[in-house]
């Protein structure tokens, strides 16, 4: 009798998740189980923690670290690691951990800002493109191929020299060159969002719900922004996570030509720029922009990945 | 197939002088001006500026100064630079070899690296190759240029002194040592792009096979008694190679950004350092010709993968 009911207890207890009761099911909202997804990848974790960590010190750290980024002191010039100076220091006695974490500030701000504003045109010619049909997603679409088979580096170097010094003195000189080198970067980045937009919204677009939405009478734009849009963009998600990554590339390829922010902007490329002619007497200088780079970069590309995993419907985790 | 080759050419053209029409008002619109100096010169008096400005059409409306500058980049009048009074042909095509040396070999070992680590990743899914090749993919990408250049002259110029970091052009050897010499330079600059190209190719490869494996016809070749090489060399990989030729065609626009940056790191004398000494001296003419020669590379480059695509999918042909 007893181990009758033991194993009625115990097959109660190992019943299928959620079958013991409605209310259990319910508690499940996308954005948990989502979040679950994502833990389930481990790298993506320790991505977002890595990313998390650089984050913040670059916030809150100048708050904490009180050295100066630029005091100039020729006695300490080119010297290593040391007590007072933990990540060495340049050929003007500067201290590098000071200037990697302001420079840290410019670089990602570049990046997300940037790829925040090629998501945007990216969305909004996609979703146009997606939802109208006809010639205007035909001029669109010749319009994307056209942005593509743009070669990005020259127009990119070419735009900044040109236009540097009228944006310097538009708004004031660092103002200018971070807008000047956001809406270039961004304006050359937005074909790939456009694509995933409008290929989400041409199948969307058949389904049902779009044409319940049309039949109570929606109108075109609120359809857009209210119904399609919100089951678009988890593709976009990924690329847009990805896409930061690319941007800051992007942006220290740039300072590391030489063309980018002011040579007193410490950015993470400039610094490379700076110490590549100084290899052989103080690698330090050259170690540690490149590996916040590439620290930074690497956590994106798993945070994306694990995006992606988690947000790919078809995928079972 | 000719016919499709016609179509992909004939859309290839408008995109080329959509490119010019950007790019030359990019240049009309910038600020500056290839006659200011001569304005703060005291000895030329205004009238002969206004005539020289005449002369030259600098006051002409956009859409004129436009076809008149197409019209001369068809004939294959490309100017003369500002800095070095050169005609641009001549620095151009004195550095072309050299950048397309450098990329072509990248590119050819990024393929040799690619292509068979992610077959065999893909054919062994989540075994320990596979999960150190994938983290090999993810940091490869993950690396920019500039850095690992500048990690490989630190290891093996300065630490090592096996390889020399600078690209000289003229090598005075002969025969076997020459070669020989030219590889020890062109070593490193082909070496950083063509493991940052093998990172980004070998995820792609990996995902296209993976997807080719699990189909149909591949588990009925197995069940007809095929030998797996034969399976996956014959059946597999043709099919999987086909969205990877698209991505090695799309790819190509990256590696010649890459090209710039470690032409500038490895000071070698290719087209990507001449684009960059240009603009520091607002060398227009220099500039818009490298850039349309970029353009131009880069839709030829896309032509030869849809020929490609049209060899190994005969169904895209009728489309």
């Amino acid at each position: 009798m007893r181990e009758q009911s033991d194993k009625a207890m115990t097959a109660v207890k190992a019943a299928p998740y959620g079958a013991t009761g409605l209310a259990a099911a319910r508690s499940q909202s996308l954005w948990r189980n989502f979040w679950r997804r994502f833990c389930r990848h481990r790298l993506a974790l320790l991505g977002m923690t890595v990313l998390m960590v650089l984050t913040l010190s670059t916030l809150f750290g100048p708050l904490v670290y009180h050295q100066r980024i630029n005091d100039i002191d020729f006695a300490v010039s080119l010297q290593g690691p040391s007590l007072v100076h933990p990540l060495g220091t340049d050929d003007l006695g500067q201290d590098l951990l000071a200037r990697i974490l302001y420079g840290g500030r410019v670089s990602m701000a570049v990046g997300l800002v940037a790829m925040l504003i090629a998501i945007l045109i990216g969305t909004a010619i996609g979703a146009t493109a997606g939802y109208c049909g006809g010639w205007v997603d035909h001029v669109l679409m010749r319009l994307t191929d056209l942005f593509i088979a743009l070669p990005q580096l020259p127009l990119l170097l070419l735009v900044v020299y040109l236009f540097r010094d009228t944006m310097r003195r538009l708004f004031n000189p660092e103002l200018g060159i971070f807008l000047l080198i956001v809406l270039v970067i961004g304006g050359l980045r937005w074909m790939q969002p456009a694509r995933l937009v409008r290929a989400a919204f041409l199948s969307l677009k058949e389904q049902e719900f779009v044409e319940a939405a049309v039949a109570l009478g929606t109108p075109p734009l609120r359809m857009v922004l209210r119904h399609i849009l919100p089951n678009a963009l988890s593709p976009v998600i990924v690329a847009a996570s990805l896409g930061v990554g690319s941007a800051i590339l992007a942006e220290s390829s740039l300072s590391f030509l030489g063309l980018g922010f002011p040579p007193d902007m410490p950015t993470w490329g400039r610094l490379l720029f700076d110490a590549k002619d100084h290899l052989d007497s103080a690698p330090h200088w050259a170690l540690s922009p490149g590996t916040m780079i590439f620290l930074v970069v690497l956590s994106i590309n798993y945070v994306g990945d694990g995006l992606r995993d988690a947000l790919d419907a078809r995928k079972v985790l | 197939m000719s016919r499709y080759l016609l179509r992909r050419l004939l859309i290839s053209v408008p995109v080329l002088l959509g490119i010019s029409v950007v790019l030359f008002s990019i240049l009309a619109l910038a600020p500056g001006d290839p006659f200011g100096e001569l304005a703060l010169n005291p000895n030329i008096p205004p009238e002969v500026r206004f005539t020289l400005r005449k002369q030259f059409g600098l006051d002409d409306p956009l859409v004129v100064r436009y076809g008149r500058w197409l019209a001369a980049m068809l004939h294959g009048d490309w100017g003369y630079s500002f800095v070095s009074r050169l005609p641009v042909q001549q620095l151009i095509l004195q550095r072309l070899p050299t950048t397309l040396f450098v990329l072509g070999s990248a590119y050819v070992l990024a393929l040799l690296i690619a292509l068979p680590v992610g077959m065999l990743s893909a054919m062994k899914p989540y075994s320990f190759f596979d999960q150190v090749a994938t983290t090999f993919a993810f940091v490869g990408y993950s690396l920019p240029t500039f850095f690992t250049g500048l990690l490989f002259i630190l290891v093996f110029s300065i630490y090592l002194g096996w390889l020399p970091f600078i690209y000289s052009s003229t090598i005075e050897a002969r025969g076997f040592a020459w070669v020989i010499e030219h590889l020890r330079q062109g070593a490193m600059p082909i070496t950083v792009l063509g493991l940052f190209e093998a990172a980004s190719l070998t995820r792609f490869v990996r995902s296209a096979m993976l997807e080719v494996i699990h189909q149909d016809y591949i588990t009925t070749a197995r069940a007809k008694g095929l030998t797996e090489s034969l399976t996956i060399l014959k059946h597999a990989l043709r099919n999987a190679l086909i969205p990877v030729v698209t991505i090695v065609a799309l790819q190509i626009p990256t590696i010649f950004t890459g090209a710039v940056i470690t032409e500038q790191i490895f000071r070698v004398p290719g087209i990507g350092s001449l684009l960059i000494a240009a603009i520091e001296s607002t060398d227009t003419p220099v500039v818009m010709a490298i850039t349309f020669v970029y353009a131009a590379l880069v839709i030829l480059f896309n032509l030869l993968a849809d020929l490609i695509y049209g060899l190994l999918d005969p169904r895209i042909t009728y489309s």
